[in-house]
Formats: structure tokens, C-alpha cells, sequence
């Protein structure tokens, strides 16, 4: 482990933890990485950990009576005892390794909502969530019988809680919410919808896919029924994610992938399950990949949420002021108090993939699309945005680098300063 | 990687995004046909007034995007007016991506070759309204 606990916080020190940043692009430019909200760069000590997996005692988990596979499995068992700690879980249990958000969403939407949902209930969304938080709920209401609601969204892209009361009825079995949009940035009340899912009877599904990595999570305060959030945001690797059930659920829960370690005996014509989290662990999981996580957390913890969000907000505050200075951009999502360190914009007369392109020549890496919110996209009356997203590893001169380039990118397409 | 990209929205990209050519419609084309990049939403739509000896008389596009989907599609109607039908079925994705004069990154293809794909499409529909089924 490189990184010293750097109080106050060292943003220098803290770069030098990650690998890839210390790299030269084409032309000799320096990378300006503001695509974390897509993934996240991984630490020296996550990258070391998966090495030494593979090294030292990469063996299956769960199976092998030897050496290597007490080893693998005592590492695997730790990772989630530390995603357990990290988001206040009661117990280990409760923590489903799966292979990212979108899968744990879908396994909330086969092994609940496939279950309990019938015809006339109500699942309560909005459409600032990721097709991730809505494509599942789409196939679990058709074939249910259910029905979607939608939350509508305020201009400046907050939910619009006035609606609540009308929307939010004793008909809704289920509330799934994002508790941060990753274009808007809009930081979203969990706490006031999980009380008031709960007031009328229902669950709360919460999409942490962008909070997780970047502000503390307690999944007891507030009371949150599903969390699902992914590794590879929070400087992990891919291929790992996390589903977060309270017992009574995953209990009550149908498995949703079938096959090897979440039995307990198969028999010729029917099955019994494991114990949770197995029965929704079929096949060999990502084990390595969940060691990683682990590691992520520990560098986390080490770095502090505090000083994370301190710094990204900082960065966020910068680039919201400087960029809204420059001529033609337009900026979405509520005020910069309001959102995580997530800026979604446009530039009249350059189409984001033209802006990101341009961009890339200067080094800054940034995301451009509908960034698989295509109802939002809609809302907004845009095809496309361009969004930076900044993580503690972030500089200030990236910010500048950030500005600069949309700059130059408006005078390439010939417009006025 | 220390080679600097090479430069794509040069003088000819700008100067046709800025000053499409024949950007609009024809008042009654002989063939249309749209199509759209569901990634990032560029749109384009072409259309050919084909003359009695199957030749381009006059082709338009139409369409909303990057600048090198639509700098491609207003490349592609200056190139082919004049050209036989037979001449633009052997119109290959490399020579389109010549006509751009810019070497485009495997992700910006797909907007070099949008209006390209359109008119592709397009010939092949065109062979099925001239050519009904023998079955009838």
C-alpha cells in the first residue's frame, strides 16, 4: 500500500497510487481522465491484490480441500465482510456478490418482483434512472401484470416530490431510485422515499452505482430493502458488482441464476437451494474480482469519504463556475450543491462526439452520449451530451485543462469567442 | 504513443459542415431512405433523383449529428450526382472513408459511414421495387 493516510489531503500523492495516470497519449499529452463515472482508475494496492491472487493462490472457492483453496476462500469471504462493514449491513449475509449493477438489479427483478408483483401493483420510477434501474422493471411489470409510475422530474432535474403523495400509494409494492443520477449528478432524498415507501408498504430498490464510490453509505439509516452498486466504479475491478438484500428478503426470494454452489441437493427433477448469499451465486463467482473489491474498499477507507467528497466537490464546484463562463455551453442537472461531481453539458454548435473527439486530442477523456438514459435525453429534448465526471485523483489543472479544451474546441468549429 | 492524432475537422470537413452541399430535399425523389446511429443519435437522410438512363441526376441529404456524419453525407451527394446506379453498388466503405481525405478512429467510423450505409441500403431497396418477386 503507496498511498500514506494524507491529511490534509494530497492530491499528488494520492496520483501516484494510480498507475495509468502517470502516462503520456498521443503527442506527448498528459491524461486528463474525467470519465470516472463510466469506470474508475484502479489504485496500485486493488491491481497488486488481483496479481497476487493469481500468483499465490488462485484455486476455485468453496471446493477444494487444499492449500489454495482454504486460502481463496478465507480472501473472498473477507472482501465481503469488508463490503458489508463499508455499507452498514447487519450482516454478511446480506452482501450477493454478483457481476455489476446491472445484474444485481435484474436478479431484484426476477427473484422479488417476478414473485411478489401481480396485476395492479405498482413499481414507482422516474426517468432520470440508468436503463439499468428501468429495463428490468419494464420486464418484470409485463410479465406481472404490474405497472410503472413515474415520478416526474422538476426543471432543474430534481424529483419532484409534489407529486409523492399522488403517485405514492398503497397500489406500490416497489420504489426504485438512483441516489445519484449519472448525468445530472442530481444527489436524490433517499431518505424521505424510503420513509415514505415504507409508510405506505413498500420496498425501496436503490441504484448506488454513483454514490457508493463517492459518499458514505449506511443501508440501516436510511432503511434501504435493495442496494446495487459495481465494483469497477469504485476503483475496483470489472466484472464484480454487489447486491445488498435484507435477509428477510433474499430469504423470501426466488434464486435467479440456476446451477453449480447455490443448491443445496438436486435431485432428477427438482432442487433445493443454498443458504443466502450461495443460492443467488450460481457457478464459479468472480472471486478474484471480489478479493479486488475488497481492496478497493481498503484504499478507500484509507484515502477517507470525507476527503473523497470534499475533493470531488471542490473539483465540481470549479469546473460548473468555469465552464459556465465559456460561450455557448449549456450545463444540466440542479444546482452544483445538489449534485455529485458529475457535469453534464452541451456546446452549441459542436455535437458532444465532435467535442469529445476534440477533447481526446488535448488528453481529456470525457463521456459523450446518452450515457444509457435515453428517456432523459428525451426529457431534455437532446440526443447526445457530453458529461466529465471527477474523482479525488483529479487536479485543478485538470479543470483548467477541461475549459481550455472546450475553448479551443468552439474555435475549430469556426465559432464566434 | 507519443504521435499526435492526425487531424480530422480540417478545412474540407468544416467547410462542408458549415456549407453543406445540397443539404434539403428534392421535391419528388426517385429513392429515400434514413437511417440513424442509435449510440449517438446522428441521423441522416438521403435522396437520389435517378434519371432514365440510371444515373444520379441529383442527390440530397438531410439530418441532424456530428459534423463528420453530416460533413460525410454532403461529401457523398457532391460525389455521386452524375454516377450510374451500377457504378455506386460497387462503391465500397474504403472508398467513402478516401472521400473524407481524414483517417477516421475505428469509433468515428460509424459516423463516416452513415450516409454511406444509408445509400447502400437504399440501392438494395431500389433493386426490389424495380424487381418485383417472379412468384407475383
Amino acid at each position: 500500500m503507496s498511498a500514506q493516510p494524507s491529511s490534509p489531503f494530497d492530491v499528488e500523492a494520492v496520483r501516484r497510487d494510480f498507475p495509468i495516470l502517470q502516462q503520456r497519449l498521443a503527442g506527448d499529452m498528459p491524461l486528463v481522465y474525467l470519465d470516472t463515472a463510466a469506470t474508475s482508475q484502479k489504485p496500485r494496492s486493488v491491481i497488486a491484490k488481483v496479481v497476487e491472487c493469481y500468483e499465490q493462490y488462485n484455486s476455485n472457492v468453496h471446493r477444494g480441500i487444499h492449500q489454495l483453496g482454504d486460502r481463496m476462500t478465507t480472501e473472498l469471504e473477507e472482501a465481503r465482510e469488508k463490503v458489508q462493514r463499508f455499507i452498514g449491513a447487519n450482516e454478511v449475509d446480506e452482501i450477493v456478490f454478483t457481476s455489476g449493477t446491472t445484474m444485481s438489479m435484474n436478479l431484484v427483478a426476477h427473484g422479488w418482483a417476478r414473485k411478489f408483483l401481480k396485476p395492479g401493483d405498482e413499481i414507482l420510477l422516474n426517468p432520470m434512472e440508468h436503463h439499468a434501474n428501468l429495463v428490468p422493471w419494464q420486464l418484470a411489470a409485463s410479465a406481472t401484470g404490474a405497472e410503472l409510475r413515474y415520478l416526474p422530474l422538476t426543471n432543474d432535474g430534481r424529483l419532484d416530490l409534489s407529486t409523492l403523495d399522488e403517485l405514492l400509494t398503497h397500489r406500490t409494492k416497489l420504489v426504485a431510485v438512483t441516489a445519484m443520477s449519472n448525468v445530472l449528478g442530481t444527489i436524490n432524498p433517499i431518505e424521505i422515499l424510503a420513509q415514505r415507501a415504507h409508510d405506505v408498504g413498500a420496498l425501496i430498490c436503490v441504484d448506488g452505482a454513483q454514490s457508493v464510490p463517492h459518499a458514505p453509505t449506511d443501508v440501516r439509516s436510511p432503511n434501504i430493502d435493495f442496494l446495487a452498486f459495481s465494483g469497477h466504479k469504485l476503483y475496483g475491478p470489472t466484472g464484480i458488482g454487489v447486491l445488498y438484500a435484507r435477509r428477510e428478503l433474499l430469504e423470501a426470494m426466488d434464486p435467479f441464476l440456476a446451477g453449480g454452489h447455490m443448491i443445496r441437493e438436486v435431485f432428477l427433477d427438482s432442487s433445493t437451494w443454498a443458504d443466502v448469499p450461495a443460492k443467488f451465486e450460481a457457478g464459479t463467482c468472480p472471486f478474484i474480482e471480489a478479493v479486488g473489491l475488497g481492496a478497493a474498499i481498503d484504499y478507500v477507507n484509507q484515502i477517507g469519504l470525507p476527503n473523497i467528497m470534499q475533493q470531488e466537490h471542490a473539483l465540481s464546484v470549479k469546473a460548473h463556475e468555469q465552464l459556465a463562463a465559456v460561450t455557448g455551453v449549456s450545463i444540466y442537472g440542479p444546482a452544483v450543491e445538489h449534485k455529485g461531481a458529475i457535469l453534464s453539458f452541451t456546446v452549441e454548435g459542436v455535437h458532444p462526439h465532435d467535442l469529445s473527439d476534440l477533447l481526446d486530442r488535448r488528453g481529456v477523456a470525457i463521456r459523450a452520449g446518452h450515457h444509457c438514459t435515453m428517456p432523459l435525453h428525451e426529457l431534455l429534448n437532446l440526443t447526445a451530451t457530453a458529461r466529465a465526471s471527477f474523482a479525488f485523483y483529479n487536479t485543478t489543472a485538470e479543470v483548467d485543462a477541461l475549459v481550455e479544451a472546450v475553448i479551443a474546441a468552439r474555435k475549430t468549429f469556426r465559432l464566434k469567442p | 504513443m507519443s504521435e499526435p492524432l492526425s487531424e480530422i475537422y480540417d478545412d474540407h470537413i468544416m467547410d462542408h459542415f458549415e456549407s453543406p452541399y445540397h443539404k434539403g430535399h428534392l421535391a419528388s425523389p426517385t429513392c429515400s431512405h434514413s437511417d440513424r446511429n442509435p449510440i449517438c443519435g446522428d441521423q441522416v437522410t438521403v435522396e437520389l433523383l435517378v434519371d432514365e438512363h440510371d444515373r444520379v441526376k441529383e442527390a440530397y441529404f438531410d439530418g441532424k449529428g456530428c459534423a463528420i456524419s453530416q460533413s460525410a453525407a454532403s461529401i457523398l451527394c457532391e460525389a455521386i450526382e452524375g454516377k450510374s446506379i451500377e457504378e455506386l453498388k460497387d462503391f465500397q466503405a474504403q472508398d467513402m472513408l478516401d472521400l473524407l481525405k481524414v483517417r477516421l478512429t475505428a469509433s468515428r467510423q460509424k459516423c463516416g459511414l452513415l450516409s454511406f450505409k444509408v445509400l447502400k441500403t437504399m440501392l438494395y431497396s431500389l433493386d426490389q421495387l424495380r424487381e418485383p418477386p417472379s412468384s407475383g
